[in-house]
């Protein structure tokens, strides 16, 4: 690389300890049949994270790496992908965590690659609409001009399940999701909870049969690997684990219960 | 190939997203699609924090939407449109509540009602806010909300290269599908656009990486004009390194901005003086465009502090205490945590100017019509406008519900009533469109040309000298001759990827493509404006002109290539121009 090629890549950033090799998964599932590994070494600043290494690699080195991001500030949810065997947001991991290196940077594990570090969520846009992830509302609507009351302790039930940003880290950690795609999946049963345990909605009755459903909790062996790789604590092997209780004690309610008086 | 639909929507962010379910509000029988670059829920309305701002409710009696449109109006010193203004502080209100009754968790008083903290420029608290995670809140609650209307079609991960106009009319877009790298042209009776902003065309930004004008360039090049481009906001505090914004928010709950002595400086600014509490609209809580031109002001004083990647000022919220900061600014302390190694409960935080917001945009009307039949745009991309020279905090959000509802019931309303026409032009145009996106595929590889990234690298910081927080005609002449010659060098850039497969790179030429003619929009209107006003500061020609200038720009580009600059009045209602007074 020539000196003004650097000089563009990285203006007003002096703070160079060297360089760190990226060793990134290479893939074109239409060209060739199996992954290779391509080498770059990249300038290691302090304040660089994975994703500045990449960038770095496609704008100066090879553009025809291919990923994913946008925001940079670890809330849009693009940017996921395997970094030295777990999975993390690249733009809030840093190279200097990794430091002297190599990092290998691969796709997130458990979904199909589109092309190097692009992988397919497809399944995921899919199942999430069937968990009904929006606001039922019952008879007691408030009228058009004022808000439904919710205490600051009744958002404390479901607001850490509404910190979902689905970025897919929990399924690519999943080792249920690895050996049964049909699992409805963290995630998912995260944010139909975040509106189960939310005081304005009425749609517990409405989500019940998908996850209650073999596909939906039961399939859980509580591993809680998902909750280890959510980067904004949402902890869905939580949520998981909460409506199993909910699912069961409403099982048994069913069979003491004849239907009507539930 | 050709799909077809009533309603094309490009853009899934807030305001498309808003338009959308206003669509299909209005009449269920209209197909209407979602045509986005990115998942919806990655749309850039994810990064926003503070807050939307409202007037609260019925029982918080000392506000009023007079109040809300008089700071709006003050705040953008005086070039919004007050009919639009008077129309959005009301339906802001509907639109939160809205949003209130589809699920958002909007942060709480201890009684259960909706709570309100303070904003830059805001004479009363009226900024609504989920902690300060407000805009990713905001998408996913309207994503998801979308999700239940199962009949709008989403195109996911499809960037739309061209709008398809014939008769005069806009007929449909030309999009590339990332995954496959098929092209298709999209038949559409209106196409409403929801792109969102240009920060990118800056080279130190809060926006994310999509925020490249892209809907400002199609309908440039589709012959819509563009109103009011040269009036960019700098917000004044981003983290040095990466530009990541540190809410206002932090402000409103009382953080300082001090110099390399300690002070707070904004008290030589005729921004009032300092108080213990914050004060509504005086120093921290004074409007954007003043706050980042006292920067400059400091930093040509000397009193500054020199930090690794330039000059920064302080911002202190350490006697705001760790509780306060986790339960109100728990964000701003991750991010403070990961990007700068710094804990804001014990340590200052540093901060500089950051190019935010684009108060220009597609011309449109009150509805979100542009003057071109069947085109409507809303959100940052357009320009209605409220906003004039000076966009307060917390209005974006409140606006891009507010307009996006209306182009949708706007587009709704025209596509019942506009009879069919010929598609066979419309397709023949695609299919052109669909040629020169396959030549440029192939023909830019290995022609041995520059690389994208060194002609964006030098847009951007042409961008920055010519036509920043202050500017005057040298700098800005200097900033259109280089972009001329971007622009010709960009003819000759090649990649590498000619992969059809995601192809990023092929994307990011086509964005590069379309940040040049917005940035030349930027820096021509500027120049065309002799007069400072908001955040158009010209150090040649100081003080406001409302003889000349209290009045929209309209660049357009004329058959021939080049762009002309016209000039359409402000409407004013009821707040005649007067003295921005802050402070006192
Ligand atoms: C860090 C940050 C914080 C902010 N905080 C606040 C705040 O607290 N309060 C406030 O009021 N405002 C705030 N703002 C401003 C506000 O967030 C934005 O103005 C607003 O979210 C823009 O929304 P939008 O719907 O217009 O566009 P975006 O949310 O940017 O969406 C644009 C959409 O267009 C699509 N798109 C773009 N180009 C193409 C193409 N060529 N083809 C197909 N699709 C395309 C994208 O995929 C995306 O879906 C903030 C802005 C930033 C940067
Ligand atoms: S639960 Fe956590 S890891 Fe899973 S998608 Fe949501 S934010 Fe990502
Ligand atoms: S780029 Fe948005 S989360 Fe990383």
């Amino acid at each position: 690389m020539s000196e003004t090629d650097d000089k563009h890549a990285v203006p007003d950033m002096p703070d160079t300890t060297g360089t760190i090799t990226m060793e990134v998964a290479r893939f074109r599932p239409d060209r060739e049949s199996e992954p290779s590994w391509d080498s770059y070494d990249v300038p290691l600043r302090k304040e660089w994270a994975v994703l500045d290494g990449l960038n770095h690699i496609k704008d100066q080195l090879d553009g025809t790496l291919s990923y994913r991001w946008s925001c940079r500030m670890g809330i849009c949810g693009s940017c996921g992908m395997t970094v030295n065997g777990e999975p993390k947001l690249t733009c809030s991991t840093f190279l200097t965590d990794y430091a002297p290196g190599p990092v290998r940077v691969e796709p997130l594990a458990n979904f199909p690659v589109i092309r190097d570090l692009v992988v397919d969520i497809e399944d995921f846009m899919a199942k999430l609409p069937t968990v009904k992830p929006w606001l039922v509302s019952g008879d007691e609507e408030p009228a058009e001009d004022s808000e439904y009351r919710q205490t600051p302790a009744e958002m404390d039930d479901y607001r850490r399940y509404s910190m979902c940003i689905n970025c897919m880290l929990c399924y690519s950690a999943c080792p249920v999701y690895a050996l049964d795609p049909d699992f409805i999946g963290p995630a998912a049963i995260a944010l139909a909870q975040r509106y189960n345990l939310d005081s304005r909605d009425e749609g517990n009755e409405d989500r019940r049969d998908v996850l209650a459903s073999a596909e939906g909790v039961w399939a859980c062996t509580f591993v809680g690997e998902c909750s280890v790789a959510c980067p904004k604590d949402v902890d869905p092997a939580g949520a998981i684990q909460r409506y199993k209780l909910t699912a069961a004690t409403q099982a048994v309610k069913d069979l003491l219960l004849p239907r009507g008086a539930r | 190939m050709a799909a077809w639909h009533n309603v094309v929507i490009i853009g899934g962010g807030g305001a498309g997203l808003r338009a959308a379910i206003a669509i299909a509000e209005a009449n269920p029988k209209l197909n209407v699609a979602i045509v986005s670059k990115v998942y919806p829920m990655r749309s850039h309305t994810v990064s926003a924090e503070g807050g939307a701002a409202a007037v609260a409710g019925r029982d918080d009696a000392d506000d009023s939407f007079d109040e809300h449109a008089y700071d709006t109006v003050s705040g953008s010193d005086w070039l919004c449109d007050q009919d639009a203004v008077e129309a959005f502080v009301v339906e802001a209100r509907r639109e939160l509540l809205q949003l209130e009754h589809w699920g958002c968790p909007w942060s709480r008083r201890p009684d259960g009602r909706i709570a309100v903290r303070a904003f830059g420029g805001m004479k009363k608290k009226r900024t609504w806010f989920a902690a300060d995670k407000t805009g990713f809140h905001l998408l996913h609650t309207l994503f998801q909300t979308a999700l239940s209307y199962s009949d709008i079609v989403r195109y996911d991960e499809w960037f739309v290269t061209k709008l398809l106009v014939h008769d005069g009319r806009v007929r449909g877009v030309v999009a590339v599908e990332l995954a496959t790298g098929a092209t298709e042209t999209i038949v559409a009776d209106a196409v409403i656009v929801c792109t969102g902003g240009c920060g990118r065309v800056f080279p130190f930004t809060t926006n994310a990486n999509i925020k490249t004008g892209d809907g400002m360039a199609l309908a440039y090049q589709a012959g819509a004009p563009l109103k009011d481009m040269e009036f960019v906001q700098y917000h004044p505090t981003g983290l040095p390194f990466t530009g990541i914004l540190i809410t206002e928010a932090a402000r409103a709950e009382g953080g300082w901005l001090l110099n390399k002595d300690g002070y707070r400086y904004l008290q030589d600014y005729d921004l009032g003086s300092p108080t213990d509490q914050p004060t509504m609209r005086s120093m921290e809580l004074g409007p954007r465009d003043r706050l980042s031109q006292a920067f400059v002001h400091e930093m040509e004083k000397g009193r500054t502090i020199e930090h690794e990647a330039g000059h920064v000022v302080h911002l202190d919220l350490r006697h705001l205490g760790k509780e306060l900061i986790d339960s109100r600014l728990p964000f701003v302390r991750e991010l403070c945590a990961s990007y700068q190694n710094i804990d804001p409960v014990s340590e200052l935080v540093p901060v500089r100017p950051v190019v935010h917001y684009m108060m220009g945009g597609i011309h449109t009307d009150i509805n979100g019509a542009t003057p071109l039949t069947g085109l409507y745009a809303a959100g940052e991309v357009a320009c209605v406008s409220i906003n004039g020279a000076n966009r307060l905090g917390s209005n974006s959000l409140p606006e891009l519900l507010v307009f996006g509802a209306r182009a949708g019931k706007a587009a709704a309303e025209f596509v019942s009533d506009v009879p069919g026409a010929a598609t066979g032009p419309v397709l023949a145009q695609g299919r052109d469109e669909e040629r020169r996106l396959h030549r440029e595929l192939a023909g830019r590889h290995g022609s041995g040309g520059e690389r994208l990234a060194d002609i964006r690298t030098e847009m951007q910081d042409a961008m920055e000298a010519g036509a920043g927080i202050y500017r005057d005609e040298a700098s800005l002449i200097k900033a259109i001759d280089k972009v001329a010659e971007l622009k010709e060098r960009f003819a000759r850039a090649a990649i590498d990827d000619t992969s059809r497969t995601f192809n990023t790179e092929l994307i990011a030429m086509l964005e590069l493509s379309g940040m040049l003619d917005v940035a030349e929009c930027i820096v021509a209107s500027a120049l065309r404006r002799e007069e400072s006003r908001g955040a158009h500061q010209r150090t040649d020609f100081p003080g406001r002109n409302d003889e000349k200038y209290l009045a929209h720009s309209l660049i357009r580009r004329t058959p021939a290539g080049e762009s002309r600059v016209d000039y359409l009045p402000v409407t004013i209602t009821r707040w005649p121009p007067g003295e921005r007074v802050y402070g006192r």
